[in-house]
């Protein structure tokens, strides 16, 4: 499976600006849905880490938003920032959701997160031709190591569970 | 310190925190301990994870219905606890245990005048390496209920027996904690001594006990759909009918289960299916089928909330109308209802016995009340009614597949005896079998498939009779249980009241109603459905011989015995 | 079916409802509702006119989890109801949404006929290889020798192709997506939609609560190695050799959609009534 055959093509730096958009979209929108997917299965300390990781991927996106000025980086994205399989940043995260999942685990979900749209800024920078997209892409690759260094720095705050942190005793619900 | 025949608890919480698992634990330490009980359950609509109640009546006596309040409640946390909050009925003498970090209690707890008392379960098991917060308050539950910490780890050690030392260590400790943290609280309650028996104690579910009933009737093969409630009934059976050489075969719906079921039983190999309102309506096209052929089959179904969908995972008495008068034309067939747990064994074989004799199909109207309830009780005695087909063995001259005979069973020859073959038919037959569209035959052969039924000597077993006194209150099912309780609270007012709760609701029992009802003169129905459905079918089949009043109320919340025993208590 | 030449702007979150879904987390489902929604959106449909049919099952709580019209039906029979709706309503998007127990054991014989009769309808299968709303029993997708409490060492019986039967019975659209890839699945959507005929997409979608061994999927399922074909022998030969990870359009037919003609008419009932007449 080629590594690069699923990301959008970036040719200029609005296009560089509406992918990198979308991304932090797609996040909030991923984060969201965790967060509701807890609040409905009685985990509200999750509920508040996704709401809080909703809200900073927010602020990101619209630092990107300001950066594009006047072009309509919405709408810009929407044409081209389509990720295929096995490369989005934002792809496959919600499978490893566990109704009992720990504060670790979220965390982990997010540093994976951070770590695709980083190599996948690296890869800009080292193919990109035009030298004003090169330029921002490294600026967006100094903000992402920022959010992994952040990440980790929250890790060391939350231990990895113990084996047991998936027990639960009581037996699956049949609803119909 | 009140001995009391009878002491509630509830536990809830959600999310993984086994509220479940501990209420199981504490009823089996108390039938360990010689106690009776009946442990329910009521959850969110998550598949997992989502907020659960586990309700625990323990007594003295066999218990067969819930309580009007509970004595004591632990919420080991109150997340979406406020679902609950009808069923959960507390008062101020309800005891609540509650974790400060464990959210506000609902509505329902903090106006209600029940004491609260915080304990810090989650703080106190995080202390404990590998330390689980429901552990906590079985530790607080047992020292409140006057169990002893050995008693309630038995049954937690055999739940994490392949979960290893360290998970084992941890909830001894966490139970051991609970206990420590309860010394202080002031609980007034406990239960009176058991009374010594030598019988043996079970614990199971209504579920489990309708499988083993249909094992104990003759049932060696199964056809399995799944649909709740009533998957229990097939899971149980599973691997235990290929233990005793029968078969369980999934199908891939309801339409086919019950004409596997069907074919099973043509060959000679007496067959049940089980399922709920929803699939029973699949079944009800093949259920004429089998009954026109005369083919025996029983057909478990574990009533929910209805109509359609409904509610699956509550309990409801509506599907009355379609098992006893669901069938197109005239089709006679034996509808049956267990009325607690244990009842549920002997009712379902009772009912593969009666329908294996009569050849006909038998309804068995079980409920998710008692399918999906646990009791502890003793074992059941073991009864004699073990199917008795009338086979055709030795046939010589033309074989008469539906002789007219004096008791209207006429003899089944099984497939591969010789001389004995013919065609089963939905067709309206002649006595052989075969096809007619005669006015003779067809009344002749209505008549045998009534008559073979309404002559039929059913005995006592037909409806349970308790008690004297010109009240009735006539019920049926699970509420038979709340209906006992009642009367004996109102013979306590000086109210003289009997119940009279039929297990065989068709065919009708004209002579036995009267005989029940004799020196009547007022009749409570009481029952869980919107559209009087067992009113409607009392006043359809039976002559009631005093004014009637009908106390109904659809599902999702059971009918209490409070509430019984005020509908007696006010109508003087 | 109703596209704009231009679509509106509308976005996926156009097509969610407010109703947190009970899946649980980790389910695949959560991201085929994140397909439906990008299809939708992409194909500029207005919510009001498409229709989400379901029977019962965990994958058939998705209508409401849409902002469309939907109908959450009894359990096997939304391909039946889905034909009444659009046989009458050709105006409508009908999308049938099901799993491998509701479709394929209970539904598979409407099965069979929705693809023979090839009404203008998208039918898509979250297939996970278990009934998970039941905690847990085998489908007709399962393997042989899944263990569960019903069918100890496993049913014996090995899982069929739906696909093929799919094929045989006269589909019109045949693909394969897994639910992990949220957008490869949107586009393959959005085509069976603009397919005319009975579109059928099976999306493997794994049940985290009941096949955690189901993770694995990730790593096995690939794209179709070769383009979508509009041959029948040759899909038959392809899909009859497929081992179920193949993803993509496997197969685009050409088969006119079965649409009665109905609407206005110049008679009325009086002229029916000369029938009558001495």
């Amino acid at each position: 499976m080629s590594k690069t055959s699923g990301n959008p093509k970036v040719a200029s730096l609005n296009d560089l600006l509406a992918v990198a958009y979308q991304i932090e979209i797609d996040a909030v929108d991923r984060y969201h849905v965790l967060a509701d997917q807890m609040e409905t299965h009685n985990n509200p300390e999750l509920v508040k880490i996704f709401r809080d990781l909703a809200r900073a991927e927010g602020i990101h996106g619209e630092e990107i938003r300001r950066l594009a000025g006047d072009f309509d980086i919405v709408g810009h994205a929407r044409k081209i920032a389509r990720f295929g399989r096995g490369e989005s940043p934002e792809e496959a995260d919600m499978s490893s959701a566990h109704y009992m999942m720990t504060p670790w685990h979220a965390l982990q979900l997010s540093l994976s997160g951070e770590k695709r749209a980083l190599a996948y800024f690296i890869s800009i920078v080292e193919t990109a031709r035009d030298p004003k997209v090169k330029a921002m892409a490294a600026e967006l690759v100094l903000e992402e190591t920022e959010h992994v260094d952040l990440v980790h720095r929250l890790l060391r705050r939350y231990p990895q569970p113990d084996q047991g942190w998936a027990e639960d005793l009581d037996p699956a619900a049949s609803q119909e | 310190m009140a001995a009391l025949p009878s002491i509630s608890i509830a536990i809830v919480g959600s999310g993984g925190a086994g509220a479940l698992t501990t209420v199981d634990c504490l009823l089996e330490a108390a039938s360990a301990a010689g106690w009776h009980g009946l442990f329910t359950r009521t959850m969110g609509p998550q598949i997992r994870g989502g907020e659960a109640a586990g309700l625990l009546r323990l007594a003295v006596h066999p218990v067969e219905s819930l309580p009007d309040q509970f004595d004591l409640l632990i919420g080991i946390d109150w997340l979406n606890a406020h679902r609950f909050g009808a069923e959960i009925k507390v008062g101020p003498q309800t005891l609540v245990i509650s974790d400060p970090r464990g959210g506000e209690p609902p509505p329902m707890v903090k106006q209600s005048g029940a004491r609260v008392i915080e304990v810090p379960m989650k703080d106190m098991a995080k202390a404990i390496p590998g330390g689980r917060p429901n552990m906590i308050a079985l530790g607080i539950a047992s020292r409140l209920m006057g169990f002893t910490i050995e008693q309630v780890f038995v049954p937690i050690e055999k739940r994490l027996a392949d979960k290893g030392s360290a998970a084992i260590e941890a909830s001894l400790a966490g139970i051991k904690a609970g206990f420590g943290a309860a010394a202080d609280i002031e609980f007034d309650k406990r239960l009176a001594k058991p009374v010594p028996s030598t019988a043996r104690r079970w614990l199971l579910s209504g579920n489990e006990a309708t499988a083993l009933g249909a094992l104990r009737g003759g049932i060696r093969f199964a056809a399995a759909y799944p649909i709740t409630p009533a998957t229990e009934i097939l899971e149980w059976l599973a691997p235990n009918l290929a233990k005793i050489g029968g078969t369980l075969l999934q199908a891939e719906d309801e339409l086919a289960a019950i004409n596997m079921i069907i074919g099973s039983s043509y060959g000679g190999t007496p067959a049940l299916t089980a399922t709920s309102g929803p699939g029973l309506s699949l079944m009800i096209e093949a259920l004429g089928l089998a009954t026109s052929a005369e083919i025996p089959v029983v057909v478990v179904d574990v009533m929910r909330g209805g109509p359609s969908t409904g509610i699956p995972t509550k309990s409801e008495q509506g599907d009355l109308n379609i098992a006893i008068f669901g069938l197109h034309g005239d089709a006679p067939h034996l509808v049956l209802a267990p009325q607690s747990v244990g009842d549920c064994l002997f009712t379902t074989q009772w009912a593969t016995y009666l329908a294996e004799t009569l050849q006909a199909p038998a309804i068995v109207l079980s409920d998710q009340f008692m399918g999906q309830s646990r009791a502890a009780l003793e074992r059941p005695a073991d009864v004699a009614f073990i199917g008795a087909r009338a086979i055709a063995t030795e046939i010589s001259g033309v074989y008469k597949r539906h002789a007219l005979t004096a008791n209207g069973v006429s003899l089944m020859a099984i497939p591969g005896t010789r001389g004995g073959q013919y065609t089963a038919d939905g067709l309206t037959h002649s006595e052989r079998g075969t096809p007619t569209s005669g006015a003779d035959d067809h009344l002749a052969q209505l008549d045998k498939r009534r008559d073979k039924l309404d002559h039929f000597n059913f005995g006592d077993h037909w409806a349970s009779v308790e008690g004297a006194g010109d009240l009735a209150v006539i019920t049926w099912g699970s509420l038979t249980g709340a209906a006992r309780e009642a009367a004996g609270r109102a013979k306590t007012d000086g109210i003289d009241a009997r119940v009279v709760a039929p297990r065989l609701l068709a065919p009708a029992r004209p002579e036995q109603m009267m005989a029940a009802l004799e020196g009547v003169k007022r009749i409570l129905v009481v029952e869980q459905t919107h559209g009087r459905q067992f009113h409607k079918y009392l006043r359809a089949h039976y002559d009631l011989p005093a004014p009637v009043r009908v106390f109904h109320r659809p599902g999702p919340l059971p009918i209490t015995a409070g509430e019984i025993h005020r509908a007696i208590a006010e109508w003087r | 079916m109703n596209i704009a030449v231009t679509p509106p702007a509308y976005t996926p979150a156009d097509y969610k409802s407010d109703v947190k879904p009970i899946w649980c987390p980790g389910c695949g489902d959560y991201h085929v509702l994140m397909s439906f929604t990008r299809a939708f959106a992409q194909l500029g449909l207005m919510p009001e006119e498409v229709v989400v049919v379901s029977g019962i099952g965990c994958s058939s709580r998705i209508p409401a989890y849409t902002n469309c019209y939907g109908f959450h039906g009894v359990h096997g029979r939304s391909l039946a109801l889905a034909a009444g709706l659009k046989v009458t309503r050709p105006d409508l998007t009908v999308v049938v949404a099901s799993g491998d127990g509701d479709g394929y054991s209970i539904g598979g014989n409407h099965f069979l006929h929705a693809c023979r009769r090839n009404v203008d309808m998208t039918y898509v299968v979250m297939d996970n290889h278990i009934y998970g709303m039941t905690k847990g029993q085998p489908s007709p997708t399962t393997e042989p020798e899944f263990d569960t409490a019903l069918t100890p060492g496993g049913t014996k019986v090995p899982p069929f192709h739906p696909l093929v039967v799919a094929l045989a019975s006269g589909a019109n659209f045949i693909a394969r997506c897994y639910s992990g890839d949220a957008n490869a699945t949107a586009d393959v959507l959005a085509a069976a939609i603009r397919h005319p005929g009975f579109s059928f997409v099976e999306i493997l979608s794994p049940c985290v609560t009941f096949r955690p061994d189901e993770k694995a999927w990730k790593d096995l399922v690939r794209p179709a190695a070769v383009a979508a074909t509009s041959d029948q022998a040759k899909a038959a030969r392809r899909l009859m050799a497929d081992d179920g990870f193949n993803i993509g359009i496997l197969y685009r037919g050409n088969r006119t959609p079965f649409q009665p003609a109905s609407g206005a008419s110049d008679i009325d009932l009086s002229a029916l009534e000369k029938d009558f007449e001495l």
